[in-house]
């Protein structure tokens, strides 16, 4: 029999549903799984008794006849998540001993769902990078390795705990946050299903900010299924969020029939670009061969102002961070380094707190927003940013859904981008558009490189339609019949 | 107008004024914690006024009815969109490090206060716009020998900065506007407008120039919380400034402090004031959308406004400006006032007027109350006043009776009772006091025959002590000059 700990989420609710285990069976499991993964460096906070505490009580719910959608499920969270009692981090030294006296929404969700937690994924700093280099509690490793190479790998991210942890097999479902991609990348990184769900789906109440107008939380799961199921318990209108939505959360899972038939997906040209690997295009035209087979039409159509979405995400998301990270002070919780006058402390504090990319991005911020810069840079940012939506909002009249790729190469060994900044920001050239514009976006398995490593295609779908985008994931999923493993299992 | 004399000529000052008004709502702008004054330290933070991670502001509509209000207070314009945006700079109580603020599109835009001068006189003000703020936390320096202690009371209460054109020339002008703004915002209930509690602060802006000429260089003056420091900041700008030019140099565009234990003002030092705050929409809070319709409804159901009220106790009352305009001051003394002319059946407003700015202000100055907390009521003032219009008592009896009515909460009609002080207006009676005052003084009887009219008035007196004030001095003074005759 499989391990525990190998299962994904549908086939641990069957298992448990069936009386097959219990919940205290799977969260041992992942908790020796997450053991024997910690070579990885997946997490930063391992909460073992409180995962066990919660299968206790899930198990007693359950006796009751109270399961809820994610009832016994262990999951892994990213530790951009406020979770009450528990040291949350966002990766900076900045927040040591932070516990936070709250439970940020989407976990709350998750945890009345029935969802039990293993334990605080690595990050990149407060979100920010696409390789999971710049934490302060050091990298996180890829479990895949490139064929006859023992090589680290980055994991992609920010998210790249959370995905290194699912793809290890030590959890079936871990949160992630995207602002830019930080989901979608390290889900293709990693060989799995990585959801960004529609800006305002679930609430930010609770999720340490990074860039305010584009951060959302989603999934990172093995499969399309898993993914509609935590997100079905993930999302809500939160009234402590004035930009989540208030809209009903549908079943997402009943989406999952296959249905694509007539579907109209358009494809970008303005995703072809230079450089990119020729095995990306191969599987972008399988992904389109195998949506074709399904009875969907291809329609081809033109974004046309997809070239200036990294430069301007570049400068809204810096902008934004730059001010959401002016409360680490020193003055009320976290790092503090003393100093003379208030000035003095501030530049101690947060001199030391913060790491290298965090400080680039903050003054970039802090340039762009200056005055006498301002129109140059944020204003042009936030124009463009509207003419990217409006390419989307066109196009969507045309079409039900986009495929693209998710990013433009598979992942890459630690240390291999460092050197340059813009070569690394390049890795988010096909997620940021989806950001600027609030839509949903999927990235799906489809196929390994020659080196052996997971490529993934986006599905990007209409705002609050993650139903299409779902639907289409998995067609795709099915058809490219991904099955295979990372070179690191948990406990193999 | 005032214009200062220097060696080079007559100067102008031109104010221009930023008033912080705290507004009163139960909660603060972005979030559910209270906001009453004077509460223990740090007793009133939400996680969202100590910006704790992943916390966001969630605006009070309360806040923004009470903005709304305002500025339909103010004759302005309300904007049906209007957006917050961040301020950005570092203060340790400033905990996101950045203030929520109006920026660009403010909530309300110009409109127009009409002041009420000492001279009688009035004159315009234009407000330039009024926007929503969050105000900053507090920062105690007192509480240890080297270090700085935070209270985040106040850190997230909505304050309204209202800001004038640089329409006003003289500090009794800063003045009127001050105490005009004061009223209207305490009409309106948005504020309590105290300014020793901090609820209204100004800042002033100075510049001083030649009648007639384009505007000087103005400088800000901060720190300013009450309307004498207010005046007292700009005569002190004003001449400084004066002084400056006179004497060759020029006045630089600064902020400066008031200090109000010299009466003056200093310059801030640059660091303090260096700032470049990096305004931007702020991304977790949507624009303001306010319908038409509940604009509308708000205006209709404002309560009467001082100026209106004014002008209606002149028309209907026949009251003049100045009586007028003292009695509005004050939502409370007006509504008081009213209450008094509605409850002494037939009294003349223009004698409760004098009643209530006279007898019954010098009582509760006296004693230092308010008037909810005064014993004569508007009923027992009106009760009064109706005795006195009906000719029951005599102006002189009436304000023994008020005084009795305050000392004991009595009715005026039990006490007049009581202590039989009904006017005699009974002509035998009359007569009897007045023949006998006759017959007592030959000698007065005998200078007034030959032609010394003025020893009538002493007659009238010696009348009415005789009769302990209760004659009614209109049946003494026929009575005498007929027995004269």
């Amino acid at each position: 029999m499989t391990r525990l700990s190998e299962l994904t989420i549908a086939q641990s609710r069957d298992g448990l549903t069936k009386g097959a285990f219990s919940a205290r069976d799977l969260a041992e499991a992942s908790i020796a799984a997450m053991e024997s993964a910690r070579p990885l460096n997946a997490f930063i906070t391992e909460t073992p008794e409180r995962a066990l505490e919660m299968a206790a009580a899930s198990d007693a719910r359950r006796a009751k006849g109270e399961a809820g959608v994610l009832e016994g499920i262990p999951l892994a969270i990213k530790d951009l998540f406020c979770t009450e009692g528990v040291l949350t981090t966002a990766a900076s030294h900045i927040l040591d001993g932070f516990v936070p006296p709250y439970e940020s929404t989407v976990t709350a969700n998750l945890w009345r769902a029935g969802a039990v937690m293993l334990g605080k994924t690595n990050m990149d700093e407060f979100a920010m990078g696409s390789s999971n280099t710049s934490s302060y509690y050091g990298n996180v490793e890829n479990p895949w390795r490139r064929q006859g190479e023992n090589r680290p790998l980055v994991p992609g991210g920010s998210s790249g705990g959370s995905a290194a942890a699912v793809a290890a097999r030590v959890a079936p479902g871990a949160t992630g946050t995207d602002t830019g991609g930080s989901i979608r990348q390290p889900g293709a990184f990693c060989g799995l299903v990585g959801m960004k769900p529609t800006y305002g789906r679930c609430s930010r109440w609770g999720v340490v900010a990074f860039a305010s107008s584009l951060d959302q939380a989603g999934p990172l799961t093995r499969t399309v299924r898993d993914s509609a199921l935590m997100l079905r318990a993930m999302a809500s209108y939160d009234p402590k969020d004035s930009t989540s939505v208030d809209r009903p959360v549908p079943d997402y899972e009943a989406a999952l029939d296959g249905r694509i038939r007539g579907l109209k997906i358009g494809i970008p040209k303005e995703y072809r670009v230079e450089g990119m690997p020729e095995e990306i295009e191969a599987i972008w035209r399988d992904g389109i061969k195998w949506l074709e087979a399904a009875g969907a039409a291809m329609i081809d159509i033109s974004l046309p102002h997809t070239k200036y979405a990294l430069p301007a995400y570049y400068i809204v998301a810096p902008a934004e961070a730059s001010s959401n990270l002016a409360r680490y002070d020193g003055v009320r919780y976290g790092l503090r380094v003393p100093g003379a006058t208030p000035t003095e402390m501030y530049e101690a504090t947060r001199g030391e707190g913060f790491g290298a990319e965090v400080k680039r991005r903050v003054m970039i911020g802090t340039y762009v927003l200056s005055a006498g810069y301002y129109d140059a840079y944020y204003n042009k940012a936030r124009r463009v940013r509207a003419l990217i939506l409006r390419d989307f909002t066109e196009a969507f009249e045309k079409v039900d859904a986009i495929l693209t790729p998710t990013a433009p190469s598979a992942a890459f060994a630690i240390g291999e981008r460092t050197d340059d900044p813009i070569s690394m920001y390049l890795n988010d050239v096909f997620t940021v558009p989806a950001n600027l514009s609030g839509l949903p976006g999927i990235s799906v398995p489809a196929a390994l490189d020659a080196d052996g490593l997971p490529l993934g295609l986006q599905v990007i779908g209409r705002a609050f339609d993650e139903e299409t985008m779902l639907r289409v994931a998995g067609v795709l999923e099915d058809a490219a019949g991904f099955d295979a493993e990372p070179a690191f299992v948990a406990g193999r | 107008m005032s214009l200062i004399q220097g060696e080079t000529g007559e100067w102008e000052m031109v104010i221009g004024l930023e008033v912080h008004a705290q507004v009163i709502a139960e909660s603060k702008l972005f979030s559910g914690a209270a906001t009453a004054f004077g509460a223990e330290p740090n007793t009133q933070v939400s996680l969202v006024d100590a910006a704790m991670p992943g916390m966001l502001p969630v605006l009070n509509e309360k806040s923004v009815e009470q903005a709304v209000k305002t500025g339909l207070g103010l004759n302005a314009q309300i904007n049906l969109s209007s957006v917050f945006e961040r301020k950005n700079y570092f203060y340790p109580d400033l905990p996101q490090g950045y203030q929520i603020s109006q920026y660009l599109q403010p909530i309300v835009g110009e409109g127009v206060v009409t002041l009420d001068l000492p001279d009688g006189s009035a004159k315009e003000v234009g407000i330039e716009r009024l926007h929503l703020e969050q105000d900053a936390g507090k920062s105690l320096h007192d509480q240890h020998p080297s270090q700085t202690y935070i209270d985040l009371n106040r850190s997230g209460v909505t304050l309204m900065e209202i800001v004038s054109k640089p329409d006003m020339r003289s500090a009794e002008e800063v003045g009127a506007y001050l105490e005009k703004l004061r009223s209207i915002l305490r009409y309106l209930g948005t504020c309590t407008s105290n300014m020793e509690e901090g609820s209204m602060r100004c800042d002033v802006n100075v510049s001083v120039r030649h009648p007639g000429e384009a505007l000087g260089t103005r400088t800000e003056t901060k720190n300013v919380n009450s309307i004498r420091f207010a005046k007292q900041a700009i005569e002190h700008e004003a001449k400084r400034q004066i002084a400056l030019i006179e004497g060759g140099g020029a006045v630089v565009q600064e902020t400066r402090l008031f200090d109000p234990n010299k009466g003056v003002t200093r310059a801030m030092r640059s660091k303090e004031e260096a700032h470049d705050y990096r305004y931007f929409p702020d991304p977790d809070l949507l624009p303001v959308v306010l319908d038409a319709d509940w604009v509308a409804a708000l205006k209709r159901d404002l309560p009467e406004l001082p100026d209106a009220k004014k002008a209606r106790f002149i028309a209907d009352f026949g009251l003049n400006a100045y009586d007028a305009g003292v009695l509005v001051a004050e939502r409370e003394i007006a509504e008081f006032f009213e209450a008094v002319v509605a409850s002494g059946k037939g009294c003349d407003p223009k004698q409760a007027a004098n009643w209530v700015t006279g007898a019954f202000f010098g009582a509760l100055n006296r004693d230092g109350i308010e008037i909810a907390a005064a014993p004569v009521n508007a009923a027992k003032l009106g009760g009064l006043l109706e005795l006195l219009d009906a000719g029951t008592i005599s102006g002189r009896i009436a304000k023994d009776v008020f005084d009795a009515m305050w000392d004991s909460g009595k009715d005026a009609a039990a006490i007049v009772e009581e202590k039989g002080l009904k006017q005699i207006s009974d002509t035998g009676a009359i007569e009897a006091i007045v023949d006998q005052v006759i017959a007592d003084n030959p000698g007065q009887v005998e200078q007034f025959k030959s032609g010394n009219e003025k020893v009538l008035g002493w007659f009238v007196g010696q009348i009415m002590k005789a009769s302990q004030g209760k004659a009614n001095p209109g049946m003494v003074n026929q009575l005498l000059r007929k027995k004269l005759g």
